[in-house]
């Protein structure tokens, strides 16, 4: 992967290994101040909006005693790589060590990591390509639930096709001895995933009960507009997690979330009301969100840190 | 014009005659005057020695972009005529989606005039089947053959209403002119980048469906069985394709195609590492897909190769995949690609390819060309088929540098190019009027 973080599908299994084990010695570390990005820049350069990915990179910055910089745009208007360049560059010039890019469109970050060097690029999600610190943190999530990813069952559930989260979580799981299905409406599911060695599904309800991860995607309502799922009540239906389902879930299933939840889309009130007093089963929301500031830490760390500078 | 050519020891190579045999050619007022066995050398203006090398017909391009008018910073019809001959070709069409679209008399005449300026290789103008490629209003047909149009295409974009094409098929009969087609259901494909199927799945790319080429196919298949039009299918790139149009011959309805040498040599597996140069229209397809077509081609169900040259400027193809323009160069990369690719390993005769690349264009637009007979004009292409190469965009006379087979080895090509009796390009040097 070099000095870059562009996908998962980059990184061998080690290498996803050691940024694990560096989040894991991170997380002991919370509430100490950490110094190795000290002296070192880190900008966001975001062309489409987040909150929590940028954030939580900000936070993690910051604890490693790095300077955080944010250049976010997320206005409409549609960068292209050219333009995207030039403010790489500029940046460079001023001296930033690492950009965290989000932009719409898949694959921009490998054209860009062959038009520049001197400086560390890190996906925080590129179209519906990739978005490996997300996947990092998922997997990190799930191994200090379940404390190993070996052989574990997971199950996504939603829009596959436009998910980067998907992309870069098949590579991971994979990677990490994982067996995945994919499930969701034919429109949004890529027949093409099976080649990847994960069985995709139409139907959740056969994999509910045997799954150790069951993963939520959020769905866009734009898909509906377009004309993809015919009401996002029927995808509910379908697909949404609710009170009847949780009770196909096994004791020990951890349910997962990139966030932001879509209440009453992906995953009743009720349902979600239910899990949070339930006590067999765990929601692992806040984890992940507790898990991204140490992963993304680790990741800041693994590319630059420990470097002669 | 009245300069005398005597091309000694030859292997004439001319599939409409299934002649393949030494010959002499004599060349006078720009055709071929005399074809025969040990003519007298004396007296002529040049007598060219080709030591026992292949003199063929002239290529012929059913489907350039030359840009021009409008987009004079990707092509002009003087930059592209100069890399056709470079590349072998002496007769190319060239599509009518420029600005202002070729749908009128001015239009027409201004192309042959910059044509016949730039005096290289012979270029037919073709019509749009609309106005303004609109899809709404269809162009004065018989207008434009009048000036010398040979065909009819809104390339770029599907005629989208069938009861315009039905008309335009129907009224077309009158003058029993051709219509080529560009087959791309534009409901389906509008946002597409690339192949819908395991590529763009895994790299997170539009999908284009294959469908929406298929339901094209069909769709133009069907009019033309209603209305007895002459269609030809532009850059066929499916197996399924293939088969529609297999049905259509077998029942009689008139139809051709043709399909491109980037479709017959790539398959989408080059959109791994988002590669801007692999991104046209239609998009690279499958191994399967790519073996069919190379059946098609060799069976005769697919009529004729066909460049699709689609030339664009350094910035538009440079950049990230989902910002660069649509479409490769292939003037000048088609034939020493095809020569080594396919005729050398014997994937297809030497006599056959230039069949589908020369006689048989030649036929399916009613021009002449395509044949080395006595009477014919004297557009001619000498190869060498051992002559090694490489792809080197930056030598190309296109102003186009966008192809994806940069750096390739190449072992043939046109060493020649005569077009109308006149040696326009010898030994890759282009030869001023």
């Amino acid at each position: 992967m070099g000095s870059h973080l562009l996908g998962l599908r980059d990184c061998s299994r080690e290498e996803i290994e050691s940024i694990l084990d560096r989040a894991s010695y991170f997380d002991g570390y919370r509430n100490q101040k950490l110094t190795s990005l000290k002296g070192l820049s880190i900008a966001a350069l975001f062309f489409e909006p987040s909150t929590r990915t940028r954030f939580s990179f900000e936070v993690a910055t910051r604890w490693l005693s790095g300077e955080f910089y944010n250049f976010s745009t997320e206005s409409s208007s549609v960068v292209k790589g050219e333009s995207l360049l030039d403010s790489v560059n500029t940046l460079k010039s001023m001296g930033i060590n690492a950009m965290i890019v989000r932009h719409r469109a898949s694959g921009i970050l490998q054209w860009l990591s062959t038009k520049i060097s001197g400086i560390s690029l890190i996906n925080a999600g590129d179209g519906s390509h990739e978005h490996p610190t997300q996947a990092l943190l998922d997997l990190y999530t799930i191994k200090k639930y379940h404390s190993s990813l070996e052989g574990l069952k997971v199950l996504m559930i939603g829009d596959i096709k436009h998910s980067r989260v998907v992309r870069s979580s098949v590579t991971g799981l994979k990677a990490m001895g994982a067996r995945v299905t994919l499930a969701g409406p034919p429109t949004l599911l890529p027949k093409e995933f099976a080649r990847e060695g994960v069985e995709i599904s139409w139907d959740i309800h056969p994999y509910m009960n045997d799954a150790d991860v069951v993963y939520m995607l959020r769905l866009q309502k734009e898909r509906q507009k377009k004309g993809l799922i015919p009401s996002l009540k029927e995808y509910t239906r379908l697909y949404g997690l609710n009170e009847e389902r949780l009770k196909y879930l096994k004791p020990g299933a951890l349910v997962m979330h990139p966030g932001p939840m879509n209440i009453g889309v992906e995953i009743t009130a009720e349902a979600l009301k239910q899990l949070e007093d339930h006590n067999d089963i765990r929601l692992g929301i806040n984890e992940q969100v507790e898990s991204g500031v140490v992963v993304r830490a680790a990741v800041l760390d693994y590319l630059m840190g420990e470097k002669p500078r | 014009m009245s300069k005398t050519l005597l091309f000694k020891n030859a292997v004439v190579l001319d599939p409409r005659q299934s002649l393949k045999a030494k010959r002499d050619i004599l060349v006078e007022g720009g055709k071929i005057k005399k074809l025969g066995s040990h003519l007298q050398d004396g007296g002529y203006d040049e007598v060219i020695d080709l030591e026992g090398r292949f003199i063929v017909p002239g290529f012929v391009d059913m489907h350039v972009h030359l840009r021009e008018p409008g987009e004079e910073n990707k092509e002009t019809i003087f930059s592209g005529s100069r890399a056709a001959v470079a590349g072998g070709i002496t007769s190319l069409c060239c599509m009518p989606n420029t600005q202002p679209p070729i749908d009128n008399p001015q239009t027409v005449k201004y192309v042959q005039e910059r044509a016949d300026k730039a005096n290289m290789a012979r270029i037919y103008p073709l019509g749009t089947i609309t106005l303004q490629r609109g899809g709404d209003e269809l162009t004065s047909y018989g207008t434009l053959l009048e000036e010398g149009v040979k065909a009819f295409s809104d390339d770029g974009k599907m005629v989208a209403s069938s009861s315009v094409m039905y008309h335009a098929m129907s009224y077309i009969r009158k003058f029993d002119a051709l219509i080529i087609s560009h087959c791309e259901e534009e409901t389906l494909s509008r946002d597409g980048e690339a192949h819908e199927g395991y590529w763009s799945s895994i790299l997170g790319l539009q999908g284009l469906p294959p469908v929406a080429e298929e339901l094209a196919v069909a769709r133009d298949i069907l009019l033309a069985r209603d209305t007895g039009a002459r269609l030809h299918l532009a850059h066929v790139s499916l197996a399924r394709s293939v088969e529609w149009i297999k049905w259509a011959k077998e029942q009689g309805i008139k139809v051709t195609a043709e399909t491109t040498p980037h479709h017959l040599l790539l398959d989408h597996s080059w959109l791994e590492g988002f590669n801007p140069q692999a991104k046209m229209r239609p998009p690279l397809r499958t191994e399967a897909d790519r073996r069919a077509l190379l059946q098609g081609l060799k069976s005769g169900v697919i009529d004729a190769v066909a460049t699709d040259h689609a030339p664009h400027r350094e910035e538009d193809k440079s950049g990230d995949f989902t910002s660069a323009a649509f479409g490769i160069t292939g003037l000048e990369t088609a034939v020493p690609l095809l020569l080594t690719e396919l005729v050398k390993p014997g994937v297809i005769s030497l006599e056959h390819l230039v069949s589908c690349y020369s006689c048989r264009p030649a036929e399916i637009l009613g021009i002449d060309g395509g044949t080395i007979k006595e009477g014919s004009p004297a557009d001619l292409v000498v190869l060498d088929l051992e002559a090694p190469g490489r792809v080197e965009s930056r030598n190309f006379y296109s102003r186009g540098k966008n192809t994806p087979f940069e750096g390739w080895k190449t072992a043939g090509k046109p060493v020649m190019t005569v077009v109308e009796g006149q040696i326009k390009m010898k030994e890759g040097d282009l030869l001023e009027g």
